[in-house]
């Protein structure tokens, strides 16, 4: 269906398989970038809730220094940052191009900027219900996981969706740099050899996966919560 | 006896940039098993300080704070933990978990106590029965008004098996109503399970209701203390007086002269003693404020007279009402 609707922009075979492949690649490293930002996001972003002013166990030294690391990464161009990085990417992966490689520097940027975003959802859970949970004998582990976390749900989905299409959008700039994916396709093919309907092509699909994850993200982001009256 | 909570000379001191704020200036106070303890005083006083320093929510910065024999400043953070489960609390905002079912709520100090999930569930069920909610079992917090929210915390707070209740202004976002049927829970609880209850309120009407004693706090210094019916028959301090006299202050004429405020006890509320005194001076007295207070379940009742202009007369007639075994205080030096 996706082909036949492709043709109708006049692509050819071949590059519908060329486009199609670029979702493929765009997807994969969204989608790749995210789970690994969450998995060094999410502990960074506790960590600077329990040790931070206001946390349940304050502690200014670890905090500032996860702070100061979360602002120098995000204060990093993300072009900048890909090329930095490319030594360490051969170094993991072999190579510094295509689609897979570019995990790496995006994970690296989605990271911090995903820690904040995680301290800032944490931080809306009510004191009080923290200091109930306190009162009850709560230790801390118990309360990031079944306080902070529970309670905070809605809002780190929410996060979630927009930092997943922050992603998205830093993985098409990596295309300056052979990322791979759509908009490695929009750069070659839509800029340098001036084809402006690949180019239209791959913006559309652009964002219409944003509008996807969007909807995705607020759609699961809904069901949990249960703090609207039925 | 010894008694469940022994504060002693506790101090609370919060460093703010530019002043130190003393929350709390050497208090002194004894709760023993069994105890409604009421803490009143206005909003700033240092009574939710107070209440968070008996579980150490806050941690004094100054003297000793004993529950069930256990010195608290001397625990390690984890027996501290351990501590806390004996001394439940509740708040004015219920501060119940929002994503949680009603039986999941009352499930969570089971589970962080590692008990399991089939035998917390059933002991859930037990305990919302005590506060009347089992049919709001699987309901949401945000689907329940106010005293429903606040019967949840109270079964919440049994399911750890408590020996000591906090109260935190737990009526205070409830109204009269509602805060009367939470108040007959508290005193259910009190009498059936034997937990000691301290209450922190600002409302006379609260401790009134329920309470057995009572500490007087303001400014961070405890003022007065004593049983109920001690401190509304003769309240000393300033501050007692001005919590005990809120519902008449208001009128003016009596600010006027020769007022008296008289409080009776229960072997004189049956005997005429204004109908009498007016008989026997043969002069009318003008009552201008007169009502009956149920004071732990015991009818009290409070006069505010007038007397006659006669000086003398005026004397005599103090005289006679003191004579009664009543309460007499003029008024007229109370004009704040």
């Amino acid at each position: 269906m996706l082909a036949d609707l492709l043709s109708n922009y006049m692509l050819t075979g071949k590059e519908i398989k060329m486009v199609l492949d670029g979702i493929r690649g765009t997807l994969w490293m969204t989608l790749a970038s995210a789970f690994f930002g969450y998995i060094l996001g999410l502990p960074m972003g506790i960590l600077l809730t329990v040790t931070g002013q206001d946390g349940i166990k304050p502690n200014a030294f670890l905090y500032k220094i996860f702070d100061v690391l979360s602002n120098i990464f995000r204060s990093i161009p993300f072009l900048i940052l890909l090329i930095l990085v490319q030594p360490f990417t051969r170094f993991l992966l072999g190579k510094s191009y295509g689609a897979t490689a570019t995990i790496v520097p995006l994970t690296i940027a989605a990271a911090p900027y995903i820690a904040r975003m995680v301290e800032s959802s944490l931080k809306e859970v009510d004191h009080g219900v923290i200091e109930a949970a306190q009162s009850m004998g709560a230790n801390h582990i118990q309360i990031v996981w079944k306080v902070l976390l529970m309670e905070a749900r809605t809002s780190l989905i929410v996060n979630a969706t927009i930092a997943t299409n922050t992603i998205l959008g830093y993985s098409a700039m990596a295309g300056a740099c052979g990322g791979g994916g759509l908009g490695d396709i929009a750069i070659r093919y839509g800029y340098q050899r001036w084809q402006p309907h690949i180019l239209l092509v791959t913006v559309i699909l652009l964002i219409i996966l944003a509008q996807m994850i969007q909807m995705i993200g607020m759609f699961i982001a809904r069901m949990v919560d249960r703090r609207r009256v039925k | 006896m010894e008694p469940i909570i022994k504060i002693e000379h506790l101090n609370k001191e919060f460093k703010m940039k530019d002043t130190d704020v003393h929350a709390l200036q050497d208090v002194s106070l004894d709760i023993y098993k069994g105890d409604i303890y009421g803490i009143i005083g206005m909003s700033g006083a240092g009574k939710s300080t107070l209440v968070r320093c008996l579980n150490f929510l806050e941690r004094p910065t100054g003297g000793k704070v004993t529950v069930n024999g256990k010195d608290l400043s001397a625990l390690s953070e984890t027996d501290l933990r351990k501590a806390r489960k004996d001394i439940g609390m509740i708040f004015q905002h219920f501060n119940l978990l929002m994503q949680r079912s009603v039986i999941d709520n009352v499930c969570f100090p089971m589970e962080i106590a590692g008990m399991n999930r089939r035998e917390a569930r059933k002991k859930a069920m037990e305990y919302l029965k005590i506060v009347d909610l089992e049919e709001k079992a699987k309901a949401y917090p945000a689907q329940l008004s106010g005293g429903q929210k606040q019967r949840v915390a109270i079964a919440r707070v049994l399911a750890s098996d408590p020996k000591i209740l906090l109260c935190d202004e737990a009526t205070s976002a409830l109204d009269p109503q509602t805060t009367k049927s939470i108040l007959q829970l508290l005193k259910q609880i009190n009498r059936e399970f034997g937990i000691t209850i301290v209450v922190i309120t600002h409302e006379m009407a609260v401790v009134q209701e329920i309470c057995s004693h009572v500490a007087i706090i303001d400014q961070g210094n405890l003022v007065e203390h004593g049983t109920v019916e001690e401190i509304f028959l003769a309240p000393k301090s300033r501050e007692a007086k001005r919590l005990i006299y809120q519902g008449y202050e208001k009128v003016a004429e009596m600010k006027g002269k020769r007022c008296v405020r008289i409080a009776f006890s229960e072997n004189s509320s049956f005997e005429p003693v204004i109908g009498n005194m007016v008989l026997a001076f043969k002069a009318p007295v003008n009552i201008l404020y007169a009502n009956t207070r149920d004071l732990d379940g015991v009818a009290k009742g409070e006069m505010v007279l007038q007397l006659p202009e006669d000086e003398e007369l005026a004397k005599k007639m103090v005289a006679f009402l003191k004579n009664e075994r009543l309460a007499v205080e003029e008024l007229e030096s109370y004009v704040s």
